[in-house]
């Protein structure tokens, strides 16, 4: 007998009589305040937020923020072409010819108020390494786009068409020594989030 | 090896004869309790998730054989090479050769208790491939070259001056140095180069999603991620009982998970796989090793549900005061006392006693294991079974006895204080582990029944009671007396 085969005859014999799977659907966060919560919850892990109007506000804050002599790339081509010197990723190429960058700038398909997680499938990463290859991270969240909890996430994630996504919230950390916090293990240093404040349109789109 | 022949108290006293170090690490392990609490207070409907969670698991133990063949058609239509394995040896050997099959002697893994469980790196290592832990915690105990005392917390009873040092033995950084930040900054830079140059990157799985055949993994390093997206081949290595049914079930999990863990509201990365990148091959491994075992001990299966956040051992008095490496298993603390004797009752059998059996662990269990209840019931089926240490049962022997017999229990009681009164050195000394980290206390002049008989007549005449005469006082604990 195979191992799959022994190892499910054994799961078999030994389950206990069906037990029923809970109802969860009554787990929701509230709508009210998500932006503020929001902001509140991804300052507290360590990440900056930014509330912007416009994509050349973003720009501006980017050459002001990061050393923009280094290796910049985004996502985002609205951003590529009205930025100085922001390369648009491409997804041909070697992940490992990222390891370089300084900062990438992304947009997010969702937010979550209750814990500052953004939600990344890999066709908003360009490439699956590239939040985490990076030195410092920057994700565009649209307001509207901020949902309460991880419950109203999941709902609108569906199924998903992806490979690969990620629920990201804040700069990569750790505490193994002595339980003392450092920012930026083996990935990004720093994260920063800039809330766009204008319905209607993503950046994508502009 | 010799380690593996002490049982959890021989274990706990080496741990213990450094009274600076037991203090920092049981402070530090409540600090993170306490980080627990707060976050699940932010939750209004924290215990609600919590009673979902255990239910979601329950569902999952009672159909496992239909969820395992979902997940499994599901990450093959993915693009997955879904491999299984009865034991430690079946993994290990599917691992080496899907390495060998490419030619690969390099892998980098981020954290798996089960490929520690499987003793997977050793197996690798005879065999010419090298391993590197990636996780911060993991490759210090790597260097250190003793497994982790704590599933999240790996090197959680090392001191910064005594990784500094390992530091500067292994990785040539300058000698005294221990600052955090300094020796964190040294290895991302050291690991960046391993990430980059690794052709084959192995993680572990959080939860394996049954009806969409991905599978989530939960760092705060970002090391699953970078070794995974910069290698050709990923494998991962899943226990049979990491499925969950649906996708919107991670939302239950998610927000338990870390806030019991650390107190953090997410952990910083929760990565969804679902097909291999263009040009990657990516492989999981079904592991059983025992759990089908457990599956069918009714009173033990709940052990299954853990999640390996790791909140039980934080809470516990005698996992912070012992130690993880104390326990001499991978998974340390309540929940490894209760999984252990699963796997090897002989080996396992002194575990579920290094409990004071308070239940701390029980509460705070995000998928509500009767974690302590357990520990009951285990040391039951290991002193029937006949593995329990002989001054153990001798001990429980001459309790029965006494206890069965009124006029027994009486005489006991007064030899025991007149030798605590006349000689206290026959039961103050060595041989006495009551004795050790405490002082015997004065007997008292009589037994509670004498003086009940006197006393409690009075009071129920309406007189006073006696109160001269001072009941038992508790043992002072010598620990705590400074």
């Amino acid at each position: 007998m195979s191992a799959r085969e022994s190892i499910l005859a054994a799961v078999l014999s030994n389950q206990p009589p069906t037990s029923a799977l809970p109802d969860i659907d009554a787990f929701k966060g509230t709508e009210q305040d998500i932006v503020s919560g929001y902001r509140k919850v991804f300052a507290s892990i360590g990440g900056q937020v930014f509330t912007v109007k416009s994509l050349s506000e973003i720009n501006y804050l980017i050459q002001e923020n990061f050393d923009v002599s280094l290796r910049i790339i985004t996502t985002l081509p609205a951003l590529h072409q009205s930025g100085d010197g922001i390369e648009l990723l491409s997804a041909e190429v070697s992940p490992h010819s990222y390891e370089d960058i300084e900062l990438a700038v992304l947009e997010a398909e969702l937010a979550v108020a209750e814990n500052g997680a953004v939600w990344l499938p890999e066709q908003r990463m360009g490439q699956r390494i590239i939040p985490y290859i990076c030195q410092h991270l920057a994700v565009v969240v649209p307001a509207e786009r901020i949902v309460p909890t991880l419950h109203e996430a999941y709902e609108k994630i569906g199924v998903g068409d992806y490979g690969f996504g990620a629920f990201i919230g804040g700069p990569s950390k750790t505490a193994d020594i002595e339980q003392a916090l450092v920012l930026g293990a083996h990935g990004p240093i720093s994260m920063t989030v800039f809330i766009l404040e204008e319905p209607e349109k993503s950046v994508a789109e502009q | 090896m010799e380690k593996a022949l002490k049982d959890h108290a021989a274990l706990a006293e080496e741990f213990i004869k450094d009274e600076e170090r037991v203090d920092w690490h049981d402070g530090a392990l409540w600090w993170i309790r306490q980080k627990r609490d707060i976050a699940a207070k932010n939750i209004p409907e924290w215990e609600a998730l919590r009673e979902a969670a255990s239910q979601i698991k329950s569902n999952v133990l009672s159909n496992l054989h239909d969820y395992l063949l979902e997940f499994e058609a599901n990450a093959q239509k993915n693009g997955i090479t879904v491999h299984w394995a009865a034991d430690a040896e079946e993994h290990n050997a599917i691992v080496y050769s899907i390495l060998k099959a490419k030619d690969i002697n390099q892998l980098v893994k981020s954290k798996s208790m089960l490929t520690e469980e499987c003793h997977l790196n050793e197996y690798l290592i005879e065999r010419g491939v090298d391993v590197i832990n990636s996780d911060l915690g993991e490759y210090i105990q790597q260097l250190d070259n003793e497994p982790p005392s704590h599933i999240v917390l790996p090197c959680i009873h090392k001191r910064k001056e005594e990784i500094g040092a390992i530091f500067h033995e292994h990785l040539g950084t300058e000698k005294g140095v221990s600052d955090p930040t300094t020796l964190t900054r040294f290895a991302r830079r050291h690991l960046r180069n391993v990430f980059v140059t690794r052709r084959a990157a192995l993680t572990g799985v959080n939860f394996a999603v049954a009806e969409t055949g991905e599978y989530v993994v939960c760092t705060n390093e970002g090391n699953a991620d970078m070794g995974a997206h910069l290698s050709e081949v990923q494998i991962s290595s899943m226990g049979i009982e990491k499925i969950i049914p649906k996708k919107k079930h991670l939302g239950v999990f998610l927000r338990l998970l870390a806030r019991s863990a650390t107190g953090q509201p997410i952990t910083i990365y929760s990565s969804h796989f679902k097909k291999p990148r263009q040009g990657q091959e990516m492989h999981l491994i079904l592991v059983d090793y025992g759990r089908s075992r457990q599956l069918g001990r009714p009173d033990f299966r709940d052990s299954l549900k853990c999640i390996r956040c790791g909140a039980c051992m934080n809470t516990c008095p005698v996992y912070r005061k012992s130690g993880g490496l104390s326990y001499h298993n991978t998974i340390s603390g309540p929940i490894g006392a209760i999984l252990a004797p699963n796997l090897d009752m002989r080996k396992h059998a002194d575990l579920p006693f290094a409990s004071t059996l308070c239940g701390s662990c029980s509460n705070v269990c995000p998928v509500k294991i009767n974690i302590h209840e357990q520990l009951y019931k285990w040391r039951q089926v290991i002193v029937q079974e006949g593995y329990a240490a002989n001054t153990k049962v001798m001990g429980i022997k001459a309790m029965a006895w006494t206890l069965s017999s009124p006029a027994s229990y009486a005489r006991i009681g007064k030899a025991g204080r007149w030798v605590l009164n006349n000689i206290p050195f026959a039961v103050n000394n060595k041989f006495n582990p009551w004795y050790k980290q405490r002082e015997m206390p004065d007997g008292s002049k009589g037994s509670f029944g004498e003086w009940y008989a006197k006393n409690g007549r009075n009071e129920e005449e309406g007189k006073q009671p006696e109160t001269t005469q001072t009941p038992d006082v508790p043992l002072t604990d010598k620990h705590h007396e400074r």
